[in-house]
């Protein structure tokens, strides 16, 4: 157990060390000092003021964005368009938000599962596309993500039907009721237990559940899966569906917690990222938490290394880049490091799995 | 010092996989010209050792002398290099792609910097016509039969110059007739100096065409001996260490009502083509129907149309009282049909799951193994640790992944899935494609038990071998039709094989 643990978090925390070495040298060409920076970092990140919960508040989503990339890949999925089901969740958490006038108990969470289940609607069928008709999951995700932001942008905009009367020429819908509005407790952001409780529930799912024994099944043998008489069509429709939920709900935390509208462009990224986060991860729905908040911990630090180190924030994404190239090359990883054993395919995670048709 | 004399001699070769010596200290020598078979029960190491001489696994000790001098090889491309060719069991071929440029692949022949098709296409043809293997160098691989697939892989070989041809279970995947072709291709290479390793689990062909046999047993080396003056049983003893019988007693079958009823079924393929055109037929319980035929005359449609993978055009299907002409696989299975599959890598295992996992297969949903939707891990380990014990799987531990057993090791792993639960209808896809002799003698057994429990038995075999001496009654399929159905005991080698290539009386 210890042994295959120590296997599967070796190649990931390689490539974080990797990462940060690259980061470092990007500071030393520059002309300051990493040392600095990554103190700032740090500092920004865990230390002063708001600054743990803000980590937390970045992390949420990229739980989000984590799980729902994982859980798909489980059954051999490659959902790309975690961006385009995370703005969907959030316009309509919105919609809910202002719209209905109920208890905050009740509240918050119809509000998280309509965004939800919007989303869940556009992955069912995106699955049932891939079932029946063969459509590259790739490919409709990617498209997905361009009809899906622009048809965002257009509910909130002054052509649009939530456009925010009171917000002028800006493209923003009207704030949520405060019963929709989920609290902070103590300074920290409540949403963040959501998303670590779905992963507890996605990794109970797959590794327990009959259900995540078919989904996985279904993803490493279609065949054999059939031939025990699993639904594969079904599966690879429900599992669209879950994983879209979750980067829909991911986008309702996100109005619900933290910005208490719908406002377009507010997060760009975040659904991409959610792939860096599932591989960081190896698609293990527990690990997503950690992987996620090491990438929280940067975007929350970036600004005060900013301000203190003079390092513009952009280094944090060529950083995060940096790791994703190496947990997808772990051949240059294990030539850097001499490190035996590290195989990015001992969990059946494979970069071009999606791809197999 | 090496012998000059040897193509290849190996020596000492010992090799370590978690948990099993998969060979220890083996040798291994082959002379100019000379068929050496390889025997040994699933999971002796007969893969394991071809693999190393071919450099795909690295010996963990030993040497490898080829022509006298030491043999350094890595990887594949030392031992293509070093005049070795190897064909798998899955073929390594591009199915889009004609035989002409699969067969010059890597080391194509140019005109300037482009491919020039025209010369690799004579090429193909003028070494086609050398060794008498046929095959059209136009033709797309994958529309050609398996047979033919194989001759592409070994002329793909002979292109490369290869004096040494390994072969692991090439037989397992042809027809009869293939299979005396494919036989006879090895004598006519061996004729011209190529020497050739093969590996079977049928002695009889080892008989055929061997000149020497090394026998593995538990990774170990046991024997090489001459061919000559051996016999299927003396092969067989030296390879499981006791006596087998190859020929199962069985009593009289004490038939019932009728389980399995097919009416007038038509299945067409992917392709639309109809392959099963008419079929009837009636498997009564306490009875072993065995299907007998050439591969590719629908048995493979049919059995996916029983088991509910394949929907029928036409006809109807009754098991039990059921109509389940339009049932799902689930539906089927849970009125009591148990299913082997032929293909077991595609259809049967799961390669990453453990053994535990791929023996609940058919039943991970059900209790004991799931309770209100949660896996019971204790109960699955309990079941693969009986099944383990049970059906004598040669495996470290119920926790290795399917992938790493022994090809026939896998079939026991779905064969004691499928019979652990009691069923009304067993149907058994060549059950014992790839099994060594011992496990084929269980498996027999096994199968003529669930026939004495009474239950029905659908066999599906292309060895009339294996349908004589377990099949109370016989049907032979004919392009998609039932040509003869008769008892057992009427029925001759001659007229099954008569039947077989469409003869009609
Ligand atoms: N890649 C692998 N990883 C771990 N164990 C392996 C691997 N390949 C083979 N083994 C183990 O080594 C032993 C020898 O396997 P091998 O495939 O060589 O047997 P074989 O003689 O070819 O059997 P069969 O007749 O069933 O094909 C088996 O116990 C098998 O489980
Ligand atoms: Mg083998």
């Amino acid at each position: 157990m210890i042994e295959r643990l120590r296997a599967s978090a070796l190649l990931p925390f390689l490539a974080v060390i990797l990462g940060l070495i690259v980061g470092a040298l990007l500071i030393l060409v520059a002309g300051k000092n990493p040392w600095v920076a990554y103190s700032a970092m740090v500092e920004g990140a865990f230390f002063g003021g708001n600054a743990f919960g803000r980590t937390l508040e970045k992390a949420t989503p990229l739980i989000m964005g984590g799980l729902a990339v994982a859980v798909a890949f489980k059954a051999g999925l490659f959902n790309i368009g975690g961006q385009g089901q995370l703005l969907l969740g959030a316009a309509f958490a919105a919609w809910a938000g202002f719209t209905f006038d109920l208890p905050m108990i009740v509240h918050i969470p119809v509000a998280l599962i309509v965004g939800g289940l919007v989303a869940a609607l556009i992955g069912a069928i995106v699955g049932g596309l891939k079932a029946y008709r063969g459509t590259h999951e790739v490919i409709t995700t990617i498209m997905l993500n361009f009809v899906l932001g622009n048809f965002t942008d257009w509910l909130a905009s002054r052509d649009g039907p939530w456009n925010d009367p009171e917000g002028g020429a800006l493209a923003r819908t009207p704030l949520i009721a405060d019963s929709a509005q989920i609290p902070r407790v103590g300074g920290l952001p409540t949403g963040f237990l959501v998303a670590v409780g779905l992963a507890v529930l996605c990794w109970w799912l797959i590794e327990r559940s009959t259900f995540g024994f078919e989904i996985k099944t279904a993803g490493l043998n279609k065949n054999a899966a059939t031939y025990a008489g699993i639904g594969v069509n079904k599966i690879l429709i429900l599992t669209m569906a879950i994983s879209a939920f979750l980067a829909g709900v991911g986008g309702a935390i996100e109005t619900q917690g933290v910005t208490n509208r719908f406002e377009p462009g507010f997060n760009t990224g975040l659904g991409f990222d959610g792939i860096t986060i599932a591989l960081l991860a190896r698609t293990n729905p527990l690990a997503v938490v950690p992987a996620a908040l090491l990438f929280g911990a940067m975007d929350a630090g970036s600004s005060l290394m900013q301000s203190q180190a003079r390092i513009a924030p952009e280094i944090i994404a060529v950083i995060q880049a940096a790791i994703l190239f190496f947990i997808a090359a772990p051949t240059v990883v294990q030539y850097i490091t001499r490190a035996r054993n590290v195989s990015s395919e001992d969990d059946g995670v494979r970069l071009s799995a999606g791809w197999g048709g | 010092m090496a012998d000059q004399q040897l193509l290849l001699d190996a020596r000492g070769l010992t090799k370590r996989f978690p948990g099993v010596l998969a060979n220890d200290s083996v040798d291994l020598q082959l002379a100019p010209g000379e068929i050496l078979g390889l025997l040994g029960e699933n999971g002796a190491g007969k893969s394991t050792l071809v693999k190393m001489l071919f450099g795909i696994y690295k010996p963990d000790e030993g040497e490898i002398f080829m022509k006298g001098s030491k043999a350094e090889i890595d990887e594949p491309g030392d031992a293509i290099e070093l005049g070795m060719g190897m064909v798998h069991q899955h073929f390594q071929l591009v199915g889009p792609l004609s035989v002409a440029e699969n067969i010059v692949m890597g080391a194509e022949p140019k005109r300037g910097m482009f491919f020039d098709l025209t010369k690799g296409e004579e090429q193909v043809a003028e070494l086609s016509q050398r060794f008498g293997l046929a095959v059209d160098p136009k033709a797309i691989v994958e529309d050609l039969p398996v047979g033919l697939q194989q001759r592409v892989e070994i002329l793909k070989a002979l292109y490369r110059g290869a004096e040494i041809l390994i072969l692991d279970e090439p037989t397992a995947v042809l027809t009869p007739q293939e299979t005396d072709e494919l036989l006879q291709v090895m004598r006519d290479l061996a004729a011209t100096g190529v020497g050739i390793i093969f590996i079977t689990h049928k002695l009889r062909e080892i008989l055929a065409v061997t000149d020497r046999v090394t026998v593995l047993r538990d990774g170990k080396w046991v024997g090489t001996e001459s061919t000559e003056g051996a016999t299927q049983e003396s092969l067989a003893e030296l390879m499981v260490g006791r006596s087998v019988v190859l020929r199962i007693d069985k009593d009289d079958a004490s038939v019932g009502e009728p389980v399995l009823s097919v009416h007038d079924l038509r299945v067409r393929d992917d392709r639309g083509h109809e392959l099963v055109r008419g079929a009837s037929f009636e498997v009564r319980s306490g009875e072993i129907l065995g299907v007998a035929g050439v591969e590719g005359n629908g048995q493979r449609e049919l059995v996916e149309a029983l088991t509910g993978i394949r929907p029928a055009n036409q006809g109807k299907v009754t098991i039990g009282t059921q109509d389940v002409t339009k049932a799902s696989p689930r539906t089927i299975a849970e009125i009591g049909v148990a299913h082997i599959p032929e293909d077991r890598e595609k259809d049967g295992i799961v390669g990453v799951y453990s053994v535990a996992d791929n023996m609940v297969l058919n039943q991970y949903f059900k209790a004991p193994f799931a309770k209100g939707g949660q896996r019971q891990f204790a109960a699955i380990a309990e079941n693969a640790e009986r099944l383990v014990e049970q059906y004598d799987v040669a495996t470290p531990s119920i926790k290795t992944p399917g992938k790493s057993l022994s090809g026939g090791n896998k079939q026991k792993v779905i064969v004691a899935r499928e019979l652990s639960i009691e069923n009304k209808l067993v149907i058994a896809s060549q059950p014992t494609r790839g099994v060594d002799v011992g496990s084929i003698e269980f498996i027999h057994k096994q199968l003529v038990a669930e026939r004495d429990r009474g239950a029905a038995v659908l066999l599906v075999s292309a060895e009339l071998d294996e349908i004589f001496s377990l099949a109370d009654r016989i049907i032979v399929m004919y392009e998609g039709e039932v040509v003869a159905d008769m008892p057992a005991e009427d029925a001759t080698r001659e007229q099954l094989g008569l039947l077989m290539a469409g003869a009609t009386d």
